[in-house]
């Protein structure tokens, strides 16, 4: 079975400040960390590998020094990497960047199944799993906490969604995005880590995967990122908190001091 | 400052960092509280190949050092000393195997020490037998193509937990030190138990038992090397694995360190940081000089043992008994500056100072570790033939 896990480098969210000016994230002088999501994704598949004998490719779109995302996986146990990098390939929205990514991987060819997170936390759009499977014609799920191979040609998954849980039979190739009830992420390995480290990470561009210029990157999307903001905070709000009885307390107080009718 | 470590070792520091942050400090003060022993860790270690540092790499470890093991247990001890020396621990079990074992041994029980698929312990220490190793009294008696075992260890590091144990008996009581010699026994061998778990006052992530041999009928080829070498095998094993100790020391030291900065610069009374008052300063320099000063000989001294020197026992004796005694003085300075806030089991420092004390006490006590640095310089100089005056 060889498997493609789909990572992201995004900025470490718990550093990310919006300049109060420009309403643009400020990226400068914030760490990369790879998509939480994602490393559930890599975990999912090195289950899959723990259980019988597969090959995992992980891929990122990115710049340069999205190497180190990869590096990152390999010292976790995935088998190869692969970077998708090329100028013509910034700006990308989803949709491009999917254009990219499945081109890639129909490239790599003989893929019986796909991995990624449920969404990238920088972007949270949870559009690109989806549209690889789209671009590539295979069925697709997405939110799945579990998922048992069957025979060779299907999976059970079971995915969480909002209203409860559904459990799917998926013929392969196909696609999943994965949450992190599929197991906490392994830490990498001695071994694994030095084998990461002078590991050949193959780069691929338009030349390599054969595309256009003008599909992908910039060029290639439909939608613009015209401006971020993060709303004005709401000062109205109070936050209770302690013990049931303190918040109820508290709660009490505050109806009363607001001089809510019957309290 | 720069050790200028190799690129491997770096990656051992930062993998055994890793996990000391993700995997152990979150859940330390609950292993020392509860007293449970760190099975989950232990599987995580063994999951990033670290249980194998010191063993050849045709044993299925990763060919390092005591350096490369040093390198890993301080940044675990960092975190927990209690944890730490269930995985140290293992390393001294497996020590007299890798020392003198037959290739047959090595090949049956290495691999699996170094996969951490089985934790090793080592036993010697006998109610009668502290510091004076020669008055062991369990026995191992030679029957047919078997040995017969008889006595008890007590103490013993991972007893319980571990599935292999290198043991210490008399084969022929009449030949005094030269009448010792190491076993094999495992988990499960007929007449092997053990005893209850003892209650510490601290590294108590860590399983202490005794370890009861009642007619324990083993195998004749578990006896480690041959009849007779078992103190010798006990003092080699020693000049291997106290640089470990050393290591749970600096590691110690380092993070009690850490925490009393981070909490000076924090603490205002009388208007100021306290770290601003020269006496804090003065007592957190105290720390840091002897902190780097513990980790300096350290990393020297290891680096030096693993050419296989004739001072090691000596070097050994050294940075076991300086850093023991750094991280116990660190420790304690760490409790003072956080005053009351120290002495609560609320903030870390309260338990590095428990579980520092062990470190001048077990793989030989710190005067012990004086009398050997003193026996050896007494036979180091009187093979000098010029005179100093
Ligand atoms: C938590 C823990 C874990 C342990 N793990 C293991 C283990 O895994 N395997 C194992 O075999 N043992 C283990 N031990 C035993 C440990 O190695 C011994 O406790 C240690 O060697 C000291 O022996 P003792 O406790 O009998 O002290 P004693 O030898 O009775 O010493 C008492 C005091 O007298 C001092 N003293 C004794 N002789 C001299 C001397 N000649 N000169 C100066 N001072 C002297 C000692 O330094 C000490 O201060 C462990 C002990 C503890 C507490």
């Amino acid at each position: 079975m060889h498997i493609v896990v789909c990572i992201k480098q995004v900025p470490d969210t718990k550093n990310v400040r919006i300049d109060p000016d420009t309403h643009t994230l400020v990226r400068q002088g914030v760490e990369s960390i790879i998509n939480p999501f994602d490393l559930f994704a890599v975990e999912a598949a090195l289950q899959i590998k723990d259980a019988s004998s597969a090959t995992i490719t992980v891929i990122t779109m990115g710049p340069p020094q999205a190497e180190e995302a990869l590096r990152e996986v390999l010292s976790r146990g995935v088998d190869a990497a692969l970077l998708l990098s090329d100028r013509a390939f910034a700006g990308a929205d989803t949709w491009a960047t999917s254009v990219t990514l499945s081109a890639a991987i129909r490239k790599l060819g003989n893929v019986d199944l796909i991995l990624c997170g449920k969404q990238a936390v920088d972007g949270d759009t949870a559009q690109v799993g989806p549209e690889v499977a789209t671009l590539l014609d295979i069925p697709y799920a997405t939110f799945v906490k579990k998922m048992e191979p069957l025979d060779a040609q299907h999976l059970k998954v079971t995915r969480q969604t909002d209203e409860g849980t559904e459990v799917w039979k998926l013929s392969t190739p196909a696609l999943i995005t994965v949450i992190k009830e599929v197991g906490e992420p392994r830490l990498p390995s001695l071994r694994h880590k030095m084998r990461a480290k002078k590991a050949a990470i193959p780069v691929w561009g338009i030349a390599e995967l054969g595309l256009d210029a003008n599909d992908v990157g910039l060029c290639g999307s439909f939608t613009q990122v015209v401006r971020v903001f993060s709303p004005p905070r709401r000062t109205d709000r109070v936050i209770i908190e302690g013990s049931l009885e303190e918040q109820v307390e508290q709660l009490y107080r505050y109806l009363k001091e607001a001089k809510v009718p019957g309290i | 400052m720069n050790y200028f470590l190799t690129e491997e070792q770096q990656m051992i520091q930062e993998l055994a960092a890793q996990i000391a942050r993700e995997k152990i400090k979150p859940v330390r003060a609950q292993l020392d509280e509860q007293e449970e022993f760190p099975w989950e860790i232990m599987q995580v270690l063994a999951q990033a190949d670290l249980f194998g540092l010191y063993i050849p790499e045709e044993y299925g470890g990763m060919g390092g050092g005591i350096l490369e093991n040093c390198l890993a247990i301080e940044q675990l001890a960092q975190a927990c000393i209690g944890v730490a020396t269930s995985f140290a621990a293992s390393g001294l079990g497996a020590y007299p195997i890798l020392l003198y074992g037959s290739e047959e041994q090595k090949q049956r029980y290495l691999p699996e020490v170094a996969a951490g698929k089985r934790l090793a312990a080592f036993g010697l220490t006998e109610s009668s037998a502290g510091s004076d190793v020669s008055g062991i009294k369990t026995t191992a008696v030679r029957d047919g193509d078997h040995y017969l075992l008889n006595g008890n260890k007590q103490w013993i590091t991972n007893g319980g937990e571990a599935e292999i144990y290198s043991v210490l008996a008399l084969t022929d009581r009449s030949k005094g030190p030269r009448g010792a010699s190491f076993f094999i026994v495992e988990k499960g061998d007929p007449g092997f138990s053990f005893g209850r778990k003892e209650k510490k006052l601290g590294i108590r992530a860590s399983a202490t038992r005794e370890l009861i041999f009642q007619d324990c009928r083993i195998p004749k080829d578990r006896l480690i090397g041959r009849e007779g070498i078992g103190f010798i095998n006990a003092m080699k094993t020693f000049d291997k694995s106290r640089p470990g100790i050393a290591a749970l020391g600096v590691g110690l030291s380092q993070g009690a360190l850490d925490l009393a900065v981070e909490y000076a610069r924090q603490r205002e009374q009388f208007g100021k940081p306290i770290i601003t008052f020269q006496a804090i300063q003065h007592k957190l320099a105290n720390m840091a000089i002897k902190t780097e000063a513990s980790r300096a000989l350290l990393y020297a001294a290891a680096r030096h043992m693993d050419t296989e020197p004739p001072d090691a026992s000596k070097l050994a004796a050294m940075v076991k008994v300086f850093s023991g005694d750094v991280a116990m003085e660190v420790a304690t300075d760490a409790v003072q500056i956080l005053g009351g806030y120290g002495y609560m089991q609320d903030y870390p420092v309260e338990k590095m100072m428990r579980d520092a004390k062990i470190l001048q006490i077990y793989e030989g006590t710190n005067e012990i570790q004086r009398n050997i640095i003193g026996q050896e310089l007494n036979k180091e100089y009187s093979r000098i033939k010029e005179t100093f005056f």
